[in-house]
């Protein structure tokens, strides 16, 4: 389970982003979160994957309650959760090539000796082929870079994924193939989905349910 | 017919204002337009090859593609924006047949950005300058492009801001202050104020909420009810569908299907197999992604560019389709009888 509670967070002074929402998701399911932009649901999304310590509220990560943030968390939970996000040129450290990038959560966590299966591996499942993975950011599509994104945050087999606004840059038929290798993984590994987005179509037709950023504040799970 | 300030730039005589008769002459006709970027080492990445299309005063052509297709690069070749290592080739015919791919800067900057092509940005955070308020920009523009004198360009910026339907409470506020979607008002308010014929829209939608994509492309398309033709270039298909009169689909620098838009979104369909792929994967349809990636524009097959990825290449697809008809296809999708 990762159950979000009564979570109130914001950047800085001012109105907080969040304020006292709470949202459960069941493993193995996926839970589309909908809003409009600005409403939210990104900072939200951010708290989900450990990545923004809210100001108020408890995360609990499979029966753990999340105390450190960020770099702070403890390897365990903080990989836990893989994130794909909305931006890939933002997402992606434009000095590594693409294999270096996918690669970099196995170095970071010691893990070294399975690069050398798990990156082609997931390079086929997202697709892209050997001649893309020698590249840069700055030498593929917007495309090609999420992909690549996407096969990141899969490496560490994440018992979670929270997919922040994951195809809204994306063409068609690049959204409906990375939703699929998203799925194939879940199908997989029992993994639990959080999707974040704007398009009620999308989340519709990706995930078992979905909620509207409305019917979530202020309710206690 | 239109309103606002009208453009004293040079227009010679015989051309139409823009709403007078609707598809008497087109406001633009692009002809085998090409461009390529010059490398180290003598390469050269094609971004566009053999483009081709018109548009006719208060029609609507959007131009759809993959990110890296080339579509963008298309849009700053008609405004001569194009980075130095640019070769282009072909023409691009405004009606009074000015060539903006052969029209040197003076010209470009003096008589055709903002007075007679309207660009409407992808980012308008990034477009709109972020220390000085949306009036102040917008006085400046009226300022620059009908020389108005200082005391008609208060109105003449209100009245630029109404036909965006930008709130005019909210001119004396700077950009950080808008939503998204004030701030695409805001944004297109400026591409207005030269009241140009043709409006030029680069992924004007990307990054917006649903509700917000159907808002600004619904007001895009409504600058064309008083005449003026509306160029748009993205790659969310719903916002095509939404506004579109003429879709030209877009892959690897080629359009490879022009038509229009009734039959390519309803029946029967697109007839290249890379439009009707790029339908199906659409959520509200199969929802299945195409096979594959698109070729780099650096290093492209010699026959047709969508055989790796195609379901019925066969031997012909070793040579390039020509476009005849408004397709580029050997094995174009036979087109299913439209059902009653």
């Amino acid at each position: 389970m990762l159950e979000l509670r009564s979570i109130t967070a914001g950047h800085g002074r001012g109105t907080p982003a969040v304020r006292d929402v709470s949202l459960t998701l069941e493993p193995g399911t996926s839970t589309g979160l909908l809003g409009p932009s600005g409403c939210g649901k990104s900072t939200l999304a951010r708290v989900a994957a450990l990545l923004h310590r809210p100001d108020r509220g408890t995360l609990v990560l499979d029966g753990t309650p999340v105390t450190r943030w960020r770099h702070r968390a403890p390897r365990e939970q903080r990989t836990a959760v893989g994130v794909v996000f909305q931006q890939p040129r933002l997402a992606a450290d434009p000095r590594l090539p693409l294999h270096d990038l996918i690669a970099e959560p196995l170095r970071a966590c010691g893990r070294r000796p399975e690069v050398r299966t798990r990156v082609p591996e997931l390079a086929g499942r997202v697709g892209l082929g050997a001649d893309l993975l020698g590249r840069r950011p700055h030498e593929v599509s917007d495309g090609q870079l999420q992909r690549a994104c996407l096969a990141r945050a899969l490496v560490l087999r994440p018992r979670w994924l929270v997919c922040d606004e994951m195809t809204a840059m994306l063409d068609a038929s690049t959204a409906a193939a990375l939703v699929g290798v998203v799925e194939e993984y879940r199908a997989d590994t029992g993994a639990g989905l959080l999707a974040v987005g704007h398009d009620p179509v999308l989340l519709e037709r990706w995930c078992d349910r979905t909620v509207h950023w409305s019917e979530l504040a202020g309710r206690t799970p | 017919m239109t309103t606002g300030p009208r453009t004293p730039g040079p227009r010679t005589p015989g051309t139409q204002p823009p709403g007078t008769q609707a598809a008497a002459r087109p406001v633009l006709r692009v002809h085998g337009l090409s461009v390529r970027f010059a490398l180290r080492g003598g390469r050269y990445v094609e971004a566009v090859i053999d483009a081709g299309f018109e548009l006719a005063a208060g029609e609507c052509l959007v131009l759809v593609g993959e990110s890296g297709c080339g579509k963008s690069v298309l849009a700053s070749a008609l405004l001569g924006l194009l980075p130095g290592n640019a070769q282009t080739a072909g023409t691009a015919l405004l009606d009074d047949g000015l060539d903006l791919l052969a029209a040197d800067e003076r010209t470009l900057a003096r008589t055709v950005r903002g007075r007679r092509i309207g660009l409407v940005p992808q980012s308008p955070a990034a477009h709109l300058t972020p220390v000085r308020t949306v009036r102040s920009q917008l006085e400046e523009a009226v300022r620059e492009l009908t020389g108005a004198p200082r005391a008609g360009r208060r109105a003449a910026a209100e009245a630029a801001a109404a036909r965006a339907a930008f709130p005019t409470g909210h001119l004396d506020r700077h950009p950080h202050e808008l939503s998204g979607g004030l701030a695409q008002r805001a944004a297109t308010a400026l591409a207005l104020v030269g009241d140009a014929p043709l409006l030029l829209a680069d992924e004007p939608t990307t990054g917006l909420d649903r509700d917000l994509v159907h808002r600004t492309a619904d007001e895009l398309r409504a600058h064309t009810r008083d005449g003026r033709s509306l160029l748009m270039i993205t790659h969310d298909l719903a916002a095509a569908a939404r506004i579109a009169d003429t879709v030209a689909v877009m892959y690897a620098g080629r359009i490879v299907e022009l038509a229009p838009a009734a039959r390519f979104f309803g029946a029967p369909g697109p007839r290249h197999p890379y439009a009707r792929g790029l339908l199906a994967a659409l959520p509200e349809r199969e929802f299945t992604p195409l096979p594959g990636n698109p070729p780099a524009l650096s290093a492209l097959p010699p026959g047709c560019a969508f055989a790796a990825r195609c379901p019925a290449a066969g031997p012909a697809c070793a040579e390039r389709p020509a476009f005849t008809g408004g397709l580029a296809c050997h094995h174009p999708a036979v087109p299913e009888p439209a059902r009653a």
